[in-house]
């Protein structure tokens, strides 16, 4: 109350001290100072310096600040916060800081602190357009003409759908002209009573009513949409759909009050949802209580408002927010049962709830069974039909979070009570004296007075911590349905999958329900489960397709994919559910093809890339289940839909269905309804099915092309605009598709387009232009060059027009008209540059994205034309413009045309010019971004030696900026280093670098990881090129305060570093002491250990050029230590070293030690030896052969592990794989050996023979593991063997298990032996064995005993 | 943990998809009648397709070599004879 006051006080005060500045400001001695009066108008603030210090200052000028330099520190407050009024009035209160109220404003109002990290359902990514899709009805079924049977006469033929949407046509037609009429004040409303009363529900007017029909009560639809249309689609829509069959389409078993799947913005005054099924509202039987009730709070009624009999009490709807504190306010009870039930039906107010048993009753509408009501009060009500009710994501948070609190805050029992006191304590009785509250409010929320009850207080009992109440969802809810096997649900599921979680008698049930309840369990398994649940529900619904049939499938799959807590990972598999099973329906899918097709159409214009591919798949899935006919006449009533979207994607899917069965069976239909003549529509949606045609298939359409373009000609000269529009879309598309080829088929459209584009205008006119544009590539030369001159007048009086997207189509077909051969160069530069530059190169341009970026490509398609020099003189004054987009425009154009054309042609006068703009225009960037970087590169890589003159001042620019207080201009300037240091080396400017590598090593103590990782770029680019030995600072300088900076945690320096070590590892290693690279051999360590995986392998490079540079002993001590890590990333990071440096210094030196290490009991160093022995033997190749007879002791030592009976399962199961990669590299050598025909070094490779079928007859017995990982490292070892020892000596052991009794051995032995088929399928002929012949085959094959 | 394990599920699964894509493989459960009929087979094609084979079997036969490579053609239908008969057991 007191701050208006307090703020008019301060107004006035300012207002006089403003009068006051005013009079000193008159006075001459005061001129000089004349920032003193802004300074002073900022804020009331200043008001009192003048006041106070005013005669100071006149006898003692300048010695005291007439102002504290209060500005700046006041801006780093976040200002956009504050508002101006409190700005203002600053001085005059004091309060928390904005930022706080501002806090403490929004933690009011109940946010999800993990709103940011929780996944987004689609719907809540969804533009207005994209989620009409949820409002479309799943059509009921229609009749299969293609059965023998007689049609079920609930489900509609093709005749009862065109009648309907014609009816609902005519419908919209009289609505529209009522709405006219009305609005033109011809029409009186004849209102009643009751009208008004559905009026205050949907808070819009009622227009049906006046038709007579009663109206629904169409309950928070989207406000988007007009209001009258609203009114009667949904009439139409109940109207058109026969009862039964509209019954049966729903998922059936939910009724009363459910079905919301609930779209509404809450906050609605409409407690109702939007439901894609509205007509359910009629149904729900809570009209009474609406009626006197007020507005109730939704349907999940979080306040335990009670029945009609507390009248006297006003609880009206308690917005949501504030719902915790009105609860506490009204139930003293800890039973939050009733009050948080959102016991759905209306009437079930929860004071009826006994709360006796609070643990029983539980989850108020959750549980099935809860208990029941008593009292007058229940009498009245309406027993709810299904105790389900389903919640909204949101109300379901709000209520588990209320839950979670309110169990925390229960009373607590007796026995925790004991527990919790020493002995000694015990329970008094009240005072004697002690009269309960009787407040009449009080009581009766307080108690809820059981028929025949006794009147007055009953204490109530503590509420148990019943076993039950913790298995369940947030205490309320239950979520894991009665078999245990399938996954929990989520509180969005409950309106889908409510049936799994009650407790039925299987045997009770219809063979109908049965089957429901399965699928359902399969459907929640997909949606909800782990993968391997997954896995085996889309199996089993996949195998029992058939036997369930589509319509049960159908019904409960469909009504799931348009709910809207749909999840993407969950429309992913439902999609692929319906994939699946439309594989096995086949034709019995046909009733079903509108409803699948309502559903997965919106697929088509999703924005998820892999969405749309998997709508095309399910789509041309459909169509060669349902064949041809069946697809046309569904979805031919569509195609003249009123409804813009349901057209749209209606034409996106008619385009997959034509790729899915060809484009000829389609011609006739799509001919007739291009020509239709009832409505323009159709015309509209046949052109764009052509389009989408073009645009999905690309030059498959081709062969079709004069025909596709005869199709839609017509359009051309439609009356209706939006027709002629599209048609010249579509015969772009159809150009862009068939480019080069197949102007033959658009001669005929040629015409029309042409005085399209002389009689057109705006939009219409864009389209044409569009389409010529597309055209003029296909033509030849001649034809080309008329053609453009024709259109270039009409595109250069566009050139002008403000409208941003004929801009943008203006500058596509200038560049497509400029890169056609026909059109010369000096046409271009005398007619076209002059106004082009003029209309397009200004600031304006640069501010849209993709008109910069169109304009960019434009310039550069007109420069390969026009030659370089020609448009660059034109803009390279511009880089000094003042606005920096624009510069940047500039720049990236002179980037690309130079990458494209190079510098020859450009003189010194445009050299100077260009080097001079690009250097301010470096200087003065703001922006993070590399188009000056890049550019500045690349210009001066074109110019090469040329840019020689320039390079004092340009590093004089790079040192200058180098010390720059900015981090960011620092950076930037190690980066242009980096860009231009090949060009100075050669410019043979090596004075020059070393004095830049001077400067940059004396800036390595940088503390921004950004720009040190700039620095270490640019000196890794300055030593590449000026060589080791060159280098200043010198090698031994630089290398040494290198090493700490690997220490660096940063990605981006750690990279740099390495990179840069390595390059002097590689190169430059004689320069550094051993001791240095020991250390940095530590330090590489630890790099192992980096999430990037170039640094990794930078990092295990370097092990190996620091090995070849100090030899191996040392950094191979400091790598085996390093195995008995526990990471196990380190320890696979290590064995890679390893082996590379066995690799370089020679396995040899390595050997010995790394076979030595073996014997350290220790699993983890065993393993990774065996693993670096594999990763070596891969490394090193043929040499290999020299090591075979050393390393295969230690090879059958490790395949015997198995012996260790105690850690034989966990030693074997890492140990095994690794062991027989050696192996496999061996016969990898072997394959290549003897694919090189080495006939020499291949018989010396036979000498190991021995030695390997050593190795094998260690192998042989690992098939019988039982892990699958093992398993497979045995079919490959094998695999390796076939290749080293030949595939005969594995088929002889082989040929002891394939026919072995147990499967456990016959198994494994198979695998072997189909990789020999595979492999060496010829080679095995010889070495079959001889099998006798039996009385009824011959075995035996005669011609292997041929002899001559 | 899981995702590993069907991940190595997954590599053999496929090793087991391609072999089955193959004719002359063969699995755990196949008679001998189906494993010798593809030795037969690979025998005969083998033969076939390597023209020393085909000129010695030519030779011992006392054929042309187009009329043993015919013979050779025509004997990959059931070269061991018919299928055996289903045992009663495999019901």
């Amino acid at each position: 109350m007191s701050r208006p006051n307090r703020r008019a006080d301060g107004a006035s005060y300012a207002a006089e001290l403003n009068r006051k500045r005013a009079l000193n400001a008159a006075e001459p001695d005061q001129d000089e100072n004349g920032g003193n009066v802004e300074k002073i108008a900022f804020g009331a603030a200043g008001g009192y310096d003048t006041d106070v210090y005013g005669s100071v200052r006149g006898g003692n000028k300048g010695a005291f600040d007439d102002s504290i330099g209060t500005g700046e520190e006041e801006d780093d407050i976040d200002t956009d916060a504050v508002s101006q009024e409190v700005k203002t009035q600053k001085k005059g209160s004091y309060s928390a800081p904005q930022k706080f109220i501002a806090e403490a404003q929004k933690t009011a109002d109940e946010v999800d602190p993990f709103e940011d990290t929780r996944r987004k359902t689609i719907a809540e990514r969804q533009s207005n357009y994209h989620a009409r899709a949820r409002q479309r009805q799943i059509s009921p079924d229609r009749i299969d003409p293609y059965i023998d049977q007689t049609p079920d006469l609930r489900n509609r033929d093709y005749a009862t759908v065109m009648k309907e949407q014609m009816l609902s046509e005519e419908r919209k037609k009289v609505d529209r002209e009522i709405a006219d009429k009305a609005k033109s004040g011809e029409l009186k409303d004849s209102g009643s009573a009751p009208d008004k009363k559905k009026g205050r529900w949907d808070e819009e007017e009622v227009k049906p009513d006046t038709l007579g029909v009663s109206s629904t009560p169409s309950g928070g639809r989207d406000a988007s949409r007009p209001k009258q249309r609203l009114g009667f689609t949904a009439m139409a829509a109940e109207a058109a759909t026969p009862v039964v069959a509209r019954w049966d389409e729903t998922p059936s078993h939910v009724a009363v009050g459910d079905a919301t799947p609930s779209t509404v913005r809450h906050g609605d005054a409409t407690p109702g949802a939007a439901t894609p099924r509205r007509n359910r509202w009629d149904e729900t039987p809570k009209g009474e209580r609406r009626d006197d009730g007020g507005m109730t709070p939704a349907w999940g009624m979080e306040t335990p408002a009670g029945g009609r009999g507390q009248d006297d009490i006003k609880i009206e709807d308690t917005p949501s927010a504030s719902k915790r504190r009105s609860r506490w306010d009204l139930t003293p009870s800890a039973t939050p049962a009733g009050s948080a039930t959102p016991s759905g039906a209306g009437g079930a107010t929860p004071v009826n709830f006994t709360p006796q048993h609070p643990g029983s009753m539980t989850p108020g509408g959750m549980t099935p069974g809860g208990s029941t009501p008593v009292g007058n009060l229940a009498m009245a009500m309406k027993t709810p039909a299904v105790p389900m009710v389903p919640m909204t994501p949101e109300q379901a948070h709000v209520w588990r979070m209320e839950k979670e609190i309110d169990d925390k805050n229960r009373p607590l029992t007796d026995e925790e009570l004991d527990a919790l006191f020493p002995p000694g304590y015990k329970v008094l009785p009240p005072p004697a004296g002690y009269i309960p509250l009787r407040t009449p409010g009080r009581k009766l929320l307080a108690t809820p007075t059981p028929m025949g009850g006794a009147v007055g207080f009953t204490m109530q009992g503590t509420p148990e911590r019943s076993e039950a109440a913790s298995k369940m969802f947030g205490g309320l809810l239950e979520s894991q349905p009665k078999d245990k096997d399938l996954p929990p649900l989520k509180p969005e599921d409950m309106q889908y999958f409510d049936k799994l979680l009650m407790d039925v008698d299987e045997s009770q049930l219809s063979k109908e329900e049965i089957q429901e309840r399965e699928i359902m369990g399969y459907l929640l398994k997909i949606k909800n489960g782990a993968p391997p649940q997954r896995k085996s529900g889309l199996r089993k619904i996949t195998e029992n397709a058939r036997r369930f049939g589509a319509g049960p499938l159908f019904n409960q799959i469909l009504p799931l994919l348009m709910s809207p807590s749909l999840e993407d990972q969950e429309r992913h598999l439902l999609v692929k559910v319906i994939d699946r099973v439309l594989y096995k329906l086949d034709d019995l899918v046909r009733p079903y093809v509108h409803k699948i097709l309502v559903v997965i159409e919106p697929l088509l214009i999703d924005e998820d890339y892999y969405a749309r591919v998997e709508g095309r798949e399910i789509i041309s899935n459909l169509a060669k289940a349902a064949g041809l006919a069946t697809m046309i006449s569904t979805m031919r009533p569509d195609i003249d839909n009123v409804d813009e979207y349901v057209r749209n994607t209606t034409a996106r899917a008619f385009a997959v269905v034509a790729s899915a069965l060809g484009i000829p069976a389609l011609l006739p239909f799509l001919k007739a309804v291009c020509k239709s003549k009832k409505s323009w529509q159709a015309r509209h949606t046949g052109i764009k099915i052509v389009q989408q045609m073009a645009i999905l298939m690309g030059c498959a359409v081709l062969p079709h092309l004069k025909s596709l373009v005869e199709i839609v000609e017509g359009g051309l000269e439609d009356d209706q605009q939006k027709v002629r529009t599209i048609t010249a879309l579509c015969l772009s598309a159809l150009a862009e598709a068939a480019a080069p080829y197949g102007i033959e088929a658009f001669d005929s459209v040629l015409k029309p387009l042409w005085k399209g584009i002389r009689m057109h205008r705006g939009k219409g006119l864009a389209a044409f232009l569009k389409a010529i544009g597309f055209l003029i590539p296909l033509m030849d030369a001649e034809y080309a060059s008329y053609y453009t001159r024709e259109v270039m007048l009409i595109l250069i009086r566009e050139f002008v027009s403000p409208d941003e997207e004929m801009k943008k189509i203006v500058l596509k077909v200038v560049k497509q008209c400029c890169a056609t051969d026909g059109v010369e160069a000096s046409y271009i530069r005398d007619e076209i540059l002059g106004h082009f530059f003029k209309a397009f190169w200004n600031q304006r341009m640069a501010m849209d994205r993709r008109n910069y970026r169109q304009l960019v490509d434009t310039t550069v398609e007109i420069a390969t034309k026009v030659g370089s020099v020609e448009i660059i003189a034109r803009i390279v004054d511009d880089l000094k413009d003042e606005n920096e987009n624009y510069r940047k425009m500039v720049m990236e154009t002179i980037e690309n045309i130079i990458t494209l054309q190079g510098t020859s042609d450009i003189d010194s006068r445009l050299e100077e010019q260009l080097i001079d703009g690009i250097l301010y225009a470096f200087q003065e960037q703001t922006q993070e971004d590399v188009v000056m970087l890049d550019g500045f590169g690349t210009v001066c890589m074109g110019l090469g030696r040329r840019t020689k003159p320039y390079l004092p001042q340009i590093c004089g620019t790079i040192l200058w900026r180098l010390n720059n207080k900015a981090a960011k201009v620092r950076q930037q300037a190690a980066d242009l280093i980096a860009r231009i240091a090949p060009v100075m080396h050669t410019c043979e400017e090596e004075k020059l670098m070393g004095h830049l590598g001077v400067v940059l090593y004396e800036y390595l103590g940088e503390e921004y990881p950004e720009v040190l990782g700039s620095i270490l770029g640019a000196l890794k680019a300055i030593v590449n090129v000026i060589g080791m030995t060159k280098m200043t600072p010198p090698i031994k300088d630089l290398l040494p305060r290198l090493t700490p900076i690997l220490k660096n945690r940063h990605e981006k320096v750690q990279e740099n570093c390495i990179d840069l070590v390595g390059a002097i590892a590689d190169r430059g290693s004689e320069f550094v002491s051993a001791r240095e690279w020991m250390r940095i051999c530590f330090e590489l360590l630890e790099l192992l250990k980096a999430h990037k995986k170039s640094i990794r392998r930078a990092a295990i490079n370097t092990f190996g050029y620091i090995a070849k540079a100090i030899g191996p002993h040392d950094v191979l001590a400091t790598l085996l230590n390093n195995l008995k890590v526990q990471e196990r990333q380190l320890r696979v990071c290590t064995t890679v070293a390893i082996a590379i440096v066995s690799e370089t210094c020679a396995p040899f030196t390595v050997l010995p030690a790394i076979m030595n290490e073996y014997r350290v009991p220790e699993m983890n160093v065993q393993n990774g030896v065996l693993k670096a022995l594999s990763f070596m033997f891969e490394y090193i190749g043929e040499m290999a052969k020299d090591y075979i007879y050393a390393v295969t002791p230690l090879l059958i030592d490790a395949l015997q592990a198995s012996d260790l009976s105690a850690i034989r399962s966990i030693v074997r199961s890492p140990l095994t794989p690794s062991l027989i990669s050696p192996s496999e590299c061996t016969d990898s050598d072997a394959r290549r050996l003897s694919y090189q025909r080495n006939v020499l070094e291949y018989l010396s490779f036979r000498g190991c023979i021995d030695a390997l079928v050593h190795l094998l007859n260690h192998v042989w017995p690992n098939m019988l593991e039982n892990s699958p990982h093992i398993i497979q490292r045995f079919v490959f070892a094998c695999e390796g063997m076939r290749v080293s020892l030949g595939p005969l000596k594995v088929l002889q052991y082989c040929l002891q298990g394939l026919w072995h009794p147990a499967r456990k051995v016959r198994e494994p032995v198979w695998k072997v032996y189909n990789n020999l088929i595979l492999g060496s399928q010829d080679a095995l002929v010889a070495g079959y064995p001889r099998i006798e012949n039996t009385e009824r085959n011959t075995y035996i094959r005669y011609e292997m005993d041929y002899l001559l | 943990m899981a995702a590993q394990v069907t991940e190595r599920f997954h590599v053999l699964a496929q090793l087991e998809h391609l072999q089955s894509k193959y004719t002359g493989t063969g699995h755990a459960d196949c008679n001998r009648w189906e494993w010798i009929t593809n030795q037969h087979r690979d025998t005969h094609a083998s033969n076939m397709s390597h023209p020393g084979m085909l000129s010695h079997i030519a030779v011992v036969e006392n054929e042309s070599r187009a009329r043993t490579r015919f013979n050779l053609l025509n004997r990959m239908v059931q070269p061991c004879g018919p299928p055996l008969e289903k045992s009663p057991l495999e019901e």
